[in-house]
């Protein structure tokens, strides 16, 4: 049996307290929202947790709604309600496809969008138990001073295996968010870094508060390929999101597009597809596209499945990708 | 009022609920909320799952135990009509909110029509995915009705209990389960 360990749960209900609860409980405290990748990770040990801050009573975080020409999502929206809100499906679908595909039903329906966003990394040496990450000498994420995915590598390369987030790249999509010296916002893609024990480049009283997510418009067209073993209840094992933006009037040449791969390791990799503007839209640069993915993309032995056979996998859902979109 | 009787004995014995892990708690409330249609309250540790609260504290066991990590589906309540996976739930996300167990969908003589069917489908074989399963479907079955929907597909069966799994039965005659059940209910 799992048990969690004793731990104090705070639930403010404003972001006012949820700060100031930060600043004040310095030491291992935690943002709990859903739980549903928190929880796992409390109970296996590979996070601690002294005190842990609940937003699931912060009504302000909850709100979802169309302003001008972006999408507004509160992090506190939960992935069932993105998945299946008419409004993010009749204006941009891609992100309720692939929030759709993360993990099950119960839980899309408690964890939400800036959980997915916040995801912790993960590795095969990580998300064990203590007995089996202690039998190989704990590692740099886990209370160990080695990389066993990478021997001699200084930095942990756990993998980012949110499904939204590559979407959300490739969308341009901004986060919110909020610290004690007031808001800011980013791009998604400056959320990450390329450490994969602190992959959120946020301090620790700071919170993601909303997405911004632009609609996109007629001559983008996005779309999203996650390969897992299962299709439900499975982490990504390749995760894929395709821009291909065509010049207005003419919908088979390319204007710019970019390809957003996750999974690799901490940061999701982005590739312009700027050098190939002005080329038709064929199944010839499907395969040049794959191409490119596939030499600069190195998957690493940190998620099951062997790295070859991933690269592989990757380059043909980036052609089936850009199938699916026009051809 | 079943729940309740269950609650005063635990709280008149309290060596039963656990000791070992409500004497190292760093924080114990009392949870108010409405469990099968019955309020209740219960006094519990901060770091319990809901699961512990259902099965421990108040010892409605039908809500099964699997992986305890979110992956199998066993321990799938419902949360306000949504099913969600009780033992990632923290017990304290229960407060003023409706959580319905498969102990509320009928006991002893007053089966559901899921449970009839889970029976008449052999759809159960150790039983232990059975209680999560049937909470899913009952879900989904309730959700479809309520936007008036009137067919439903496997595919969409097997979609909704996708969080669930099943080393028994190879899934077919769950599937075949559900749909009878549809189609007694609708």
């Amino acid at each position: 049996m799992l048990r969690l360990q004793p731990f104090e749960l705070v639930q403010p209900e404003s972001i006012g307290e949820v700060l100031q609860l930060l600043s004040t409980h310095a030491e291992h405290v935690r943002i709990i929202s859903g739980g549903t990748d928190l929880v796992p990770n409390l109970k296996l040990g590979s996070i601690k947790g002294d005190v842990l801050v609940s937003l699931q009573r912060v009504d302000e975080l909850k709100n979802l709604k169309e302003a001008d020409t972006q999408l507004v999502i509160g992090a506190g929206v939960s992935l069932h309600t993105i998945a299946t809100s008419k409004l993010v499906q009749g204006t941009v679908p891609v992100l309720a496809d692939a929030v759709g595909k993360i993990a099950s039903p119960q839980i899309r329906n408690m964890g939400t969008l800036g959980g997915n966003l916040c995801l912790d990394t993960r590795c095969r040496y990580i998300n064990q138990s203590e007995f089996i990450r202690s039998s190989f000498g704990g590692c740099l994420k886990s209370d160990g001073d080695r990389c066993h995915v990478v021997p001699g590598g200084s930095l942990c390369v756990a993998a980012l295996s949110s499904d939204s987030v590559p979407v959300l790249i490739a969308l341009g999509a901004d986060v919110d968010i909020i610290g004690p010296e007031g808001e800011r916002t980013i791009p998604v893609e400056e959320l990450y870094t390329k450490d994969g024990v602190a992959h959120i480049a946020l301090s620790s009283d700071e919170v993601v508060v909303r997405a911004r997510v632009p609609i996109p418009a007629a001559q983008t067209r996005i779309t999203y390929r996650k390969w897992a073993v299962r299709k439900s209840i499975d982490f990504p094992l390749v995760s894929v999101a395709v821009r291909i933006d065509h010049i207005k009037g003419s919908p088979d040449i390319l204007e710019d597009g970019r390809v957003v791969v996750g999974v690799l390791g901490p940061q999701p990799k982005i590739l312009r597809l700027s050098s190939l503007q002005g080329q038709p839209i064929n199944e010839e640069m499907a395969h040049k596209v794959a191409g490119i993915v596939s030499r600069r993309c190195t998957p690493l032995a940190n998620v099951p499945y062997s790295e070859d056979y991933r690269k592989l996998r990757l380059a043909v859902e980036v052609k089936r990708a850009i199938r699916s979109l026009f051809i | 009022m079943k729940q309740n009787i269950h609650i005063e004995q635990k709280r008149d014995n309290p060596s039963s609920t656990s000791p070992d892990f409500c004497h190292r708690a760093r924080q114990v409330e009392i949870v108010s909320f409405v469990l099968n249609s019955e309020p209740c309250q219960v006094a519990v540790p901060s770091h319990w799952t809901l699961l512990e609260l259902l099965r421990y504290a108040i010892g409605l066991t039908g809500s099964k135990q699997g992986c305890d990590k979110g992956d199998c589906g066993a321990c799938t309540v419902r949360l306000n009509g949504q099913p969600v996976l009780s033992c990632i739930t923290l017990a304290l996300d229960a407060t003023e909110q409706h959580i319905d167990t498969v102990e509320g969908l009928g006991m002893g003589g007053t089966p559901h029509p899921l449970q009839n069917a889970f029976e008449e489908c052999g759809a159960t074989q150790c039983g232990f995915c059975t209680p999560g399963m049937m909470m899913s479907a009952a879900a989904l079955i309730e959700n479809k009705q309520k936007a008036e929907q009137t067919n439903i597909s496997r595919l969409e069966i097997a979609t909704a209990l996708g969080g669930n799994l099943c080393r028994c039965t190879g899934y077919r005659k769950i599937l075949d389960a559900v749909e009878r059940a549809w189609a007694e209910m609708s």
